[in-house]
């Protein structure tokens, strides 16, 4: 690994400083499970590091917050899967994050981190989508809150602005009955990435909500405010890539189908089931 | 930059460069080389250790990072030096180990399933050591070391390494 320095900062304010004073030079480190990767095989090469976690006001926590379950920054995946709030409000993120990679990475790997690198493939966004999340980021010109919707160009490019870092992640509480699911294929159980990941929510006013990755440059939601979701307009959109060594196009879109099918049909029980 | 850790109970202070991973700390600065070092991406869980009660893949944290913090490798699993817990005990009975380079991964992983989930079924200890792998694909050996540990049925605790090395060898190894 080339070298770098390495920075700590413990308040916001000072993390936001040295981003904006180390600007395209520095990259942040959250969970690591992706950084540390790059920075060996050479595809970053910051000058400086900024290590997250011991930012008071990141620091590993879900509260429920007006209306809505606050995802601190530096959450990591099991605290997501292990919080019974979770359990009880966003099950098909609980179910996304119990994919990620293996119980080491879920350790470590945050959720932010997940929406920042902005995989195509990432496990998390489906779910995060289908809920609407909302992602509050900090930097030299102040806070926002962008829809996560908003939030992904394509891979690995987001609107974040330079010098901006993702504080929390919002998932507003349903004001009625919703059912939800996750599902996602992969070569092998265990340790893989997604050749579709996928996620569904629908409600007691009949809205559904169709999110998938993995089938072009960036992850799509799809919303239907009533009757029979357009659900061949929304499959038209995926545009898988041609050259994967993961899956084919043509293997895609073919799963695509059967696993919304079978979400639509877990979600469909699971808001029976809250009646 | 100086890093400070507990270190299978004990403080330990090291001066490392920080773009140096824990496990670089571990093998080449502390001389504990029970941690292997294999993929670097993650994907194998040769480098599991426990960072402050979680386990994670030491070769994807910084040294930096563990400044501070409580670290178990291998070698700090048996309360003493010649010891093994009662799950490195079902390892040699079940012939879990063949060229053995995964095996302190693998021991860290089942370690911590067995703190979470004292008795796992099949599939919690398939997914509990999904993020370890074995290319000599010991994998049956090694869940069912796991099993006979979580029944209960494995020897009891601190049993002297020199008595399990003149144990009998499992009956499908050959001796040669």
């Amino acid at each position: 690994m080339r070298a770098f320095a390495y920075e700590r900062p413990t308040t916001l304010a000072d993390a936001v400083a040295l981003l904006a004073e180390h600007g395209p030079d520095a990259r942040i480190l959250a969970g690591g499970t992706d950084l540390i990767i790059r920075l060996r095989d050479g595809t970053y090469a910051p000058s400086v590091v900024v290590d997250v976690k011991r930012v008071r006001e990141l620091a590993p926590a879900i509260t429920q917050t007006d209306g809505a379950l606050r995802v601190s920054a530096g959450t990591v995946m099991t605290d997501i899967h292990d919080s019974p709030l979770m359990q009880r409000w966003f099950p098909a993120l609980v179910d996304a994050a119990r994919f990620v990679g293996s119980v080491q990475i879920r350790n470590r790997a945050t959720l932010a981190g997940n929406i920042c690198n902005a995989s195509p493939a990432a496990d998390t966004v489906p779910s995060l989508l289908v809920y609407d999340a909302r992602v509050h980021a900090i930097g030299p010109a102040g806070e926002r809150t962008i829809p996560l919707d908003d939030f992904f160009v394509r891979s690995g490019v987001t609107t974040l602005q330079p010098g901006e870092l993702v504080t929390a992640i919002d998932l507003p509480l349903p004001s009625g009955r919703v059912g939800s699911a996750f599902q996602r294929r992969t070569r092998r159980r265990g340790h893989d990435l997604a050749s579709v990941t996928l996620a569904v929510a629908l409600d007691d006013a009949g809205t559904t909500r169709l999110a998938y990755g993995s089938l072009g440059p960036r992850p799509l939601l799809f919303v239907s405010e009533g009757g029979a979701p357009p659900l061949d307009d929304w499959f038209a959109a995926a545009r898988p890539s041609p050259t994967s060594m993961r899956a084919s196009p043509d293997y895609r879109l073919a799963m695509l189908r059967v696993l919304t099918q079978r979400a639509m049909a877990a979600a469909r029980e699971r808001l029976e089931a809250a009646a | 930059m100086q890093v400070s850790l507990t270190l299978n109970g004990r403080i330990r202070t090291v001066d490392v460069a920080p773009h140096h991973t824990l496990l670089d700390a571990l093998r080449d600065d502390l001389g504990l080389t029970g941690t292997k070092e294999c993929c670097l991406v993650g994907e194998c869980g040769a480098c599991t250790v426990r960072l402050n009660g979680r386990i994670v893949d030491s070769c994807l944290v910084l040294a930096a990072e563990a400044d501070g913090g409580e670290v178990t490798t291998v070698e700090g699993l048996a309360p003493d030096p010649g010891q093994l817990t009662r799950l490195q005990s079902a390892f040699i009975d079940k012939g879990a180990v063949q060229c053995g380079f995964c095996i302190p991964g693998q021991l860290m992983a089942g370690d911590d399933l067995l703190r979470r989930v004292p008795h796992p079924s099949r599939a919690e200890i398939e997914e509990g050591l999904a993020g370890n792998l074995c290319r000599c694909a010991c994998y049956e050996q090694i869940f069912a070391a796991v099993e006979v540990t979580a029944a209960g049925e494995a020897p009891a605790e601190s049993v002297a390494a020199e008595s399990s090395s003149v144990r009998e060898l499992p009956p499908h190894v050959v001796d040669q």
